[in-house]
């Protein structure tokens, strides 16, 4: 089994390794020739597997640009498709180097699991999915509903709290996978599906008649998505955090995966910065000069991006919502390079 | 000059240095000494090394985390439990959920083990066939296919609440399970269970008596009457006098699922189910196995003895067959045991969904939660074993052997 190796893993590691040998993950991947990203076992428009083996999604595509700043070249990546319960023992062991897989960002993941979030590349909260058979308008009305839920999640905190303070009654399934969850909510073992509202959405096409199923107009909780590194090796950490960064600037600049080139040749001063035509904030992140060309030519930006995989150019259809730029009215912001 | 006789090494010096040393004597024992000690060291370094790093890492370790809120809820407690209890609490739900579906796993895997076992053997060509057939098909599917079979194919076929099954309009089964009327305690209650405790050891006592009267005299005494009689009257008349012992809530359909009344769980029925059969297949070759080790020459010794073929099979073949029986019957409680543990695949909330599954993911104690898993898991199986072989002695006890 996959999760006693992982577990097993970390306890050699932890047991048998020299004392506190200082991370060098960036010299390990350099070295390697390949980034290893944890990802989901298959959330369409985040991370899924298309029939030919490539992954593509939002969380993929962090990686990608992760690899593309490195070695200019967004495939060299192992893809390592975790459970919920799998995710953070993996990044622990060393199996993966960066854990982007739709992973809420909460003080005691910060702080209990020798990791850190690095941003959030997607703002999401917790709702429900129904069938609309059932002729239900509010999660209020939820009051003695059997749900289903996947385990290892904060949704199922989220969902006790929930039904506690509004004073219902439920009955609680938890699956180890998302499939076997959504599997048993098909089959009517539950009235409800829930999980973050993206996720509703991506298994909502998954099901055999998408349009019977509503998604309730409730947002009982904040589930800021983000990637992962292991705590203690600062340089790396940087590098991750930048590179979300830098689609987000990239955006919020204009650069495209189209205009790249052109926008290159600008004289303006911040895109200069951005293009390491002037200085060297690259290099000080520990890859190259031209890092943020790279990024954008391999996913383009955080838009782009978005748009591709959940938004408006894929089959989710999620609109921007909180997810949109800080000056159109979203909460999506990022520091300035310079 | 006649030499002193020498003196014998104590008895008991020698057998301490043959205990410690074995064959090499006190050399092996310092050989022994220096080994365990070597073992305790690594093992002291390989945990406070482990714990070093973990600290290095950031990474909390300890077993602080099972004092904290658990603030999850569970679809099967037979505890009370609600999500403001502890984590450690979590434990004892899933412990207990885990021995729940074990302990009756175990014993319909017994049932119907013995009952194809004596199909196959069966001279009924038919009989045979089909017990022949169950434990070929049974025992070459993959466990976890069938579990999945029984939860997805045939338990998730069922009609949903509104649509339930409803037997006297008091049970009641839909695919979220089966819902029985719960009994609630009424006056009575204490002594209706007095009446049948009091039945239950006069019946021990009769029988106990008509086998010494077999045994010394020869005599058959036909006990069965008397004791059905007392068990069914002498609650009965508890009943008459100090009222009904219990009162049952009726369960009631009120939004999206029944209210009141007890519910089995369709997960729980799956993986009994499940669990049952498969090793059922297993238990039913080695009974057979079993049966077939008593040499025939017993059944025609006891055949000519006068006794007819159920008594031969009761008093003379299953006890010697128990013998070869018992020690590889162990091996399957115990797999059923541990293979319970596929639970976590439908939802069943046993010890390693609960606790090494929603707990290890939100607290992150990986080495913790999985080490204490282990040692439960060895705990449950090394109890079962020694069970079996306390059995197993009083088997050979009685047996003479």
């Amino acid at each position: 089994m996959k999760r006693a190796y992982l577990v097993f893993t970390l306890a050699i590691v932890a047991g048998l390794s020299a004392q506190s040998a200082t991370a060098q993950t960036l010299k390990t991947v350099k070295d390697r020739g390949m980034l290893s990203c944890g990802v989901s076992q298959g959330l369409p428009g985040f991370s899924s597997p298309d029939d030919k083996g490539n992954w593509t999604g939002l969380d993929v595509d962090v990686c990608r640009a992760i690899a593309a700043s490195i070695f200019n070249d967004p495939t060299k990546i192992k893809f390592v498709p975790l459970s919920a319960k799998d995710r953070f023992t993996a990044l622990q062991s060393g199996e993966i180097d960066v854990l982007s897989r739709n992973t809420t960002w909460t003080l005691s993941r910060d702080t209990t699991l020798g990791a850190n979030f690095t941003g959030v590349t997607y703002y999401d909260g917790q709702g429900f999915l129904v069938k609309k058979s059932l002729k239900v308008n509010s999660a209020l009305e939820l009051n003695s509903a059997s749900v289903c839920v996947q385990t290892g999640t904060t949704t199922e905190q989220n969902l006790a709290d929930y039904f506690k303070g509004n004073n219902m009654k439920y009955e609680v399934i938890a699956f180890g996978t998302a499939d076997e969850t959504v599997k048993a909510y098909e089959s009517g073992r539950c009235d409800v599906f829930t999980s973050d509202v993206s996720q509703l959405y991506a298994e909502r096409l998954k099901l055999a008649n998408p349009a019977d199923h509503v998604v309730l107009p409730e947002v009982i909780s904040k589930e800021p998505l983000g990637p992962m590194v292991r705590h203690g090796d600062d340089q790396w950490f940087d590098l991750v955090k930048w590179v979300l960064f830098a689609m987000v600037d990239a955006e919020e600049l204009g650069i495209t995966q189209k205009n790249v080139d052109e926008m290159a040749k600008s004289d303006k001063p911040e895109l200069k910065r951005a293009f390491g035509t002037d200085g060297n904030l690259g290099e000080q992140l520990g890859v190259t000069k031209d890092w943020v060309i790279r990024i954008v030519k391999a996913v383009g930006n955080y838009g782009e991006a978005f748009d591709r995989n959940v938004g408006a150019g894929s089959k989710l259809q999620i609109a921007r919502g909180l997810n949109q730029l800080w000056n159109k009215g979203g909460i999506q912001y990022a520091p300035p390079i310079r | 000059m006649s030499s002193k006789p020498r003196k014998p090494p104590s008895q008991f010096l020698f057998k301490l240095q043959r205990a410690l040393g074995g064959k090499a004597g006190w050399g092996g024992f310092v050989l022994q000494l220096l080994f365990a000690a070597v073992l305790v060291w690594l093992v002291y370094e390989i945990v406070s090394n482990a714990s070093e790093n973990l600290k290095a890492q950031r990474i909390t370790a300890g077993f602080g985390f099972l004092a904290n809120t658990a603030g999850f809820d569970v679809s099967q407690n037979l505890i009370p439990y609600s999500g403001s209890d502890t984590y450690t609490r979590v434990f004892f739900v899933g412990l207990l959920n885990t021995l729940l579906v074990s302990a009756i796993g175990i014993f319909f895997a017994t049932v119907i083990g013995f009952i194809v076992a004596l199909g196959r053997l069966s001279p009924n060509w038919l009989l045979a066939r089909i017990a022949t057939g169950y434990v070929e098909l049974l025992r070459n599917l993959p466990l976890l296919f069938q579990i999945l079979f029984w939860y997805l194919a045939v338990l998730a076929a069922l009609p949903g609440p509104r649509q339930s099954i409803s037997l006297f309009g008091i049970f009641f089964l839909n695919n979220r399970g089966l819902i029985v009327p719960k009994p609630i305690g009424e006056p009575g209650f204490e002594s209706f269970v007095l009446a049948g405790l009091i039945a239950i050891g006069v019946s021990i006592a009769l029988w106990r008596y008509s086998r010494w009267q077999l045994f010394q005299h020869g005599k058959m005494i036909r006990v069965w009457p008397y004791v059905l009689a007392l068990l069914i009257g002498l609650p009965l008349a508890s009943v008459l006098i100090f009222g009904e012992p219990v009162a049952f809530e009726v369960p009631v359909l009120k939004g999206f699922n029944f209210a009141g009344g007890s519910r089995v769980i369709p997960e729980f029925v799956a993986l009994t189910l499940a669990l049952s059969t498969y090793t059922a297949a297993f238990i039913a070759e080695i009974v057979r196995a079993g049966i077939l080790s008593v040499h025939k020459g017993q059944m025609e010794a006891g055949a000519s003895l006068g006794l007819q073929r159920g008594p031969v099979l009761r008093l003379i073949v299953i006890p010697q067959a128990l013998r070869v029986i018992l020690p590889p019957l162990t091996n399957q409680y115990l797999n059923l045991t541990k293979n319970s543990s596929l639970a976590v695949a439908i939802g069943y909330p046993d010890l390693v969904s609960v606790f090494a599954g929603t707990t290890l993911s939100q607290t992150g104690q990986a080495i913790e939660i999985i080490g204490i898993t282990m040692g439960v898991y060895l705990l449950i199986s090394l109890v079962t074993s020694a069970i079996m072989s306390f059995y197993g002695w009083r088997l050979e006890r009685s047996m003479g052997g």
